[in-house]
């Protein structure tokens, strides 16, 4: 498909999230897997425009998939602040209540419902593949 | 989203339709500091008709029970939630910080 390009907003999540449907749907995901491609992807563009850009109508998110063989292969692309993820600690999942910690969780949720989650930075562009595998 | 707040006598009940992200979880927030500014600390989320959660949903989720538990004042219940929602909850390990009902009646009955 072509490449669709969106603002960095917060209202673009509910554009992004049908794309991601029709994607997971031609694909032919069962309805949770779908669910957590879709999940992947907001994380990911929430995070795009709150760290990398700062805040919103700071900038564009580029989005495109492709499906190969067994893989449906998603990419975003911004040119906000690069991170390293290997710096965002792992969110502690069995704690009580008072030691949760509300932040973490996005990046660990990319990881949780796909196959493969890649970031590299190519000049002032970062470019996330978010790939899932069927079956 | 849509959010339909009902003020029963023992507890507050949010019904929330659509979809909890980083546009609309600042709204559910708002809805909530309502109520605990009004010093009432039992809340059902009804999540019946909700499509789709964030982990920016989920922080709300997990606030507000923060809150509701302080000084055992109250406390956040979950009904209705649907299947997929359900997978997030248990991805996060947010299934033991609530207590979950089939439906809204049987949490409001649990206040």
């Amino acid at each position: 498909m072509p490449t669709v390009i969106f603002p960095g907003r917060y209202d673009s999540l509910a554009k992004i999230a049908d794309l991601v449907k029709k994607a997971t749907q031609e694909f032919g995901l069962d309805r949770l897997a779908a669910y957590g491609v879709e999940t992947a992807v907001d994380e990911a563009c929430s995070n795009i425009i709150e760290h990398a850009y700062g805040g919103e109508g700071k900038g564009e998110i580029e989005f495109n998939y492709r499906i190969k063989d067994d893989f449906l292969i998603i990419t975003l692309q911004d040119t906000g602040a690069s991170f390293n993820p290997k710096s965002v600690p792992k969110p502690k999942i069995n704690v009580p209540l008072k030691q949760r910690q509300e932040t973490g969780l996005g990046l660990y949720f990319m990881h949780q419902w796909m196959d493969e989650v890649n970031y590299v930075t190519a000049g002032k562009t970062n470019i996330l593949t978010l790939i899932k595998r069927k079956g | 989203m849509v959010i339909e707040h009902t003020e029963l006598k023992r507890c507050d009940v949010i019904n929330i339709k659509g979809r909890i992200d980083s546009a609309t979880a600042p709204k559910l927030a708002e809805v909530v500091n309502e109520i605990v500014e009004a010093g009432r600390f039992r809340i059902v989320f009804d999540m019946d008709g909700v499509d789709f959660i964030s982990s920016a949903g989920l922080r709300v989720l997990i606030g507000t029970q923060k809150t509701c538990k302080r000084y055992n004042r109250g406390e956040v219940a979950l009904a209705a939630v649907p299947e997929t929602i359900m997978a997030s909850l248990e991805l996060a390990g947010f299934t033991p910080l609530f207590k979950i009902f089939k439906d809204g009646v049987s949490a409001v009955g649990n206040f």
